[in-house]
């Protein structure tokens, strides 16, 4: 397992007080936990996954993310089994929605 | 019947959350202990594995048909649904507060092959421990009730778990057994139990089978909406009965009975024919209304 | 050791258990008076017959003995791997075996278990488990699985398990890991009616307290967070009988 740790600036998202949650930690796949942070200009990123030596990939995936969304003002907690950069990112938009539309 | 394949959205494929979702009436859900203020096990952090921040069970409250239920629903594709400490103790402690706080029910949604063997003795504990917990809310009077569907089943001590649950609910995709077919294949050899032999696996642990014996109360198509309606109007006329002897006594003799009946035989198409079931080769084939008909024509 | 040097050690004031197809069932007297003993024994692996013939005389003696404590002998090395045992739900017959046993805890027998050699998953759940209190022989072997089988399904190296084993009680076998968990009260360095004598003396107030195991794994510091979570979930006592 590796954890890395990112920040990256972003636009600043509409603000929910909600948490959102997406995906499951399962083989491919991952969950992605978005929530409220403090620094309304920048996304912190924290991932914890089964596969080592992606950081480099992993920062271009969230760096392209958090410069074609705004997600400013939050912090994203990932669990990764192995998820393909496709998933990731399918995964990240579908979490930031949700985070938006404050869904639970 | 058309309208029902445009509007089915299978059990056996959802996420723990997604049959949640469906099952439970919309806008009632609260979790407990949602992800946000969960951590994952720090037992697979250290074997260096990546948890999952509900440890792979989410629970809380909700209203089914209007009725406060409290449920658990484990998430199969998150370390195939297995009972670690973190996710045990959820279990347990959702248990205890049916126990004060009597919901209508505490709906189980098991998806899981038993103990977590990353956790494994803090997971056969807590396996006990739940069993003594359903135990406990039942004879508080609150009815538990086990649904079962997903691609792990019930396995294992989550197997036992099942069965000491009010009354099953299960589809057809549903299994439920105490071993699973390759530890037989493993230990006992491929011709004991050919884990491999899909069809085998479902003649011997699948929900058509454990319909058909009895040890299920429903078959439910894999349906999220079948599975709230068989739920809601299972539960509508159940009433939990204290424990007692005399319902003991009759479940010993039934069981007794049945072993010295079937005992001796291997496959569920053997069982069926023993059971009266005229085509028991024609079980695996029927749709989920011609096999409750079916089971409703046999002799008792 | 011997069936018969096990029911001399725990029961010298007398005793009278049949032994058939590897299920003992029979009465022992203890300076607590009469309880009544039942069991497994050569390993067995709990099948269909067993788990009914255990199940039978724990009903005969809520039946004819109200009250009357039971000893559970715990000898399994799991549940019996068959596909015709499978095929009639051996998990019933396994969580019937645990409902009778906790309707004997509800109509007030007190019950312990003592772990005699094995102990291993289904078998050790539906029966020692249940107990109130479950006590094991120091050279009891108590586990879900062995190190090289686990190693072999998680695909995590047999070394890296082992080492963790060392620093943590939470997966390894062993009857003291079982101990620091919570799952196990104490361990016995022999059969000894004296030890029996001292678990019945508090086996009321055992089955008076409900299920103590996650308050015993915390203070013992090998089950670390299981009491947290299940008090954050139920934030009042923890079950009890009433």
């Amino acid at each position: 397992m590796e954890t890395l740790d990112f920040q990256f600036a972003s636009a600043p998202v509409s603000r929910s007080a909600h948490t959102a949650l997406c995906g499951v930690v399962g083989s491919g796949n991952l969950e992605i936990l978005v929530q409220a942070g403090d620094q309304p200009a920048t996304c912190q990123v924290s991932i914890k996954t089964s596969a080592r030596g992606f950081g480099a990939t992993w920062q271009a995936v969230l760096a392209t993310f958090t410069t074609s969304h705004p997600a400013g003002g939050t912090r994203i907690a990932i669990n990764d089994m192995g998820a393909t950069p496709a998933v990731v990112s399918l995964r990240l938009a579908q979490a930031l929605a949700e985070y938006r539309g404050g869904e639970q | 019947m058309s309208q029902a394949l445009v509007a089915r959205k299978s059990w056996f494929e959802a996420t723990a959350r997604a049959r949640l979702g469906g099952l439970l009436d919309a806008g009632s859900l609260q979790e407990i202990l949602p992800p946000g203020e969960a951590q994952p096990s720090p037992h697979l952090a250290a074997l260096d594995l990546p948890g999952a921040f509900d440890d792979g069970v989410v629970i809380g409250r909700a209203t089914l048909a209007g009725r406060p239920v409290l449920f658990a629903a484990q998430e199969g594709q998150f370390m195939g649904g297995a009972v670690g400490e973190i996710h045990g103790a959820k279990i347990v402690g959702l248990l205890r507060r049916a126990v004060q706080e009597k919901p209508a029910a505490v709906l189980f949604l098991i998806d899981s092959g038993g103990v977590r063997l990353h956790e494994a003795n803090a997971g056969l504990i807590a396996i006990s421990e739940i069993m003594r917990a359903v135990l406990d809310a039942r004879a508080a009077g609150v009815p538990v009730l086990a649904l079962v569907g997903g691609s792990c089943g019930a396995f294992g001590g989550m197997g036992i778990v099942a069965k000491l649950c009010s009354a099953i609910l299960i589809s057809e995709e549903g299994r439920l057994a105490l071993s699973g077919p390759e530890v037989i294949e493993t230990v006992a050899g491929v011709e004991e139990f050919d884990s491999k032999d899909r069809a085998l696996v479902w003649r011997v642990t699948g929900g058509k089978h454990r319909y058909l014996m009895g040890d299920c109360a429903g078959l439910v198509d894999d349906d999220i909406a079948a599975f709230r309606l068989a739920a809601s109007e299972f539960l509508a006329g159940w009433q939990e009965a204290e424990p007692s002897l005399g319902e003991l006594r009759a479940s010993q003799r039934r069981l007794e009975d049945r072993l010295a009946a079937y005992g001796a035989l291997r496959d569920g198409l053997q069982v069926w024919a023993a059971l009266g079931v005229a085509q028991p080769e024609s079980v695996p084939m029927l749709d989920r209304d011609s096999l409750v008909a079916l089971k409703e024509g046999l002799p008792t | 050791m011997k069936l018969q040097e096990l029911f001399d050690a725990l029961f010298p004031a007398g005793r009278q258990i049949t032994v058939a197809g590897q299920v003992l069932t029979g009465q022992a007297m203890t300076p607590q008076g009469p309880v009544a003993v039942l069991g497994t024994t050569d390993a067995a692996a709990i099948d269909h017959r067993m788990a009914l013939a255990l199940a039978a005389f724990v009903l005969d003696t809520v039946e004819q003995h109200p009250g009357r404590p039971l000893v559970f002998l715990v000898d399994t090395s799991g549940q019996a791997l068959s596909r015709s045992q499978e095929l009639l739900c051996l998990n019933g017959s396994l969580a019937h075996l645990a409902r009778c046993i906790d309707l004997a805890r509800r109509q007030g027998h007190p019950s312990l278990s003592l772990v005699t050699a094995n102990a291993v998953s289904g078998g050790f759940l539906s029966f020692g488990l249940m107990a109130d209190r479950a006590y094991a022989l120091a050279d009891a072997q108590v586990r879900v699985m062995d190190l090289r089988a686990m190693s072999r399904v998680t695909k995590i190296a047999h070394e890296r398990l082992v080492e963790l084993a060392a620093s943590s009680p939470t997966f390894a076998p062993g009857a003291e890991n079982y101990r620091r968990m919570g799952g196990i009260e104490a361990i016995w360095p022999a059969p000894s009616a004296e030890l029996l004598a001292a678990a019945l003396e508090t086996a009321a107030q055992a089955r008076a307290a409900g299920d103590q195991r996650m308050q015993s794994g915390l203070a013992r510091d090998g089950r670390r967070l299981a009491a947290k979570v299940a008090d954050a979930v139920s934030p009042s006592m923890p079950s009890a009988l009433a």
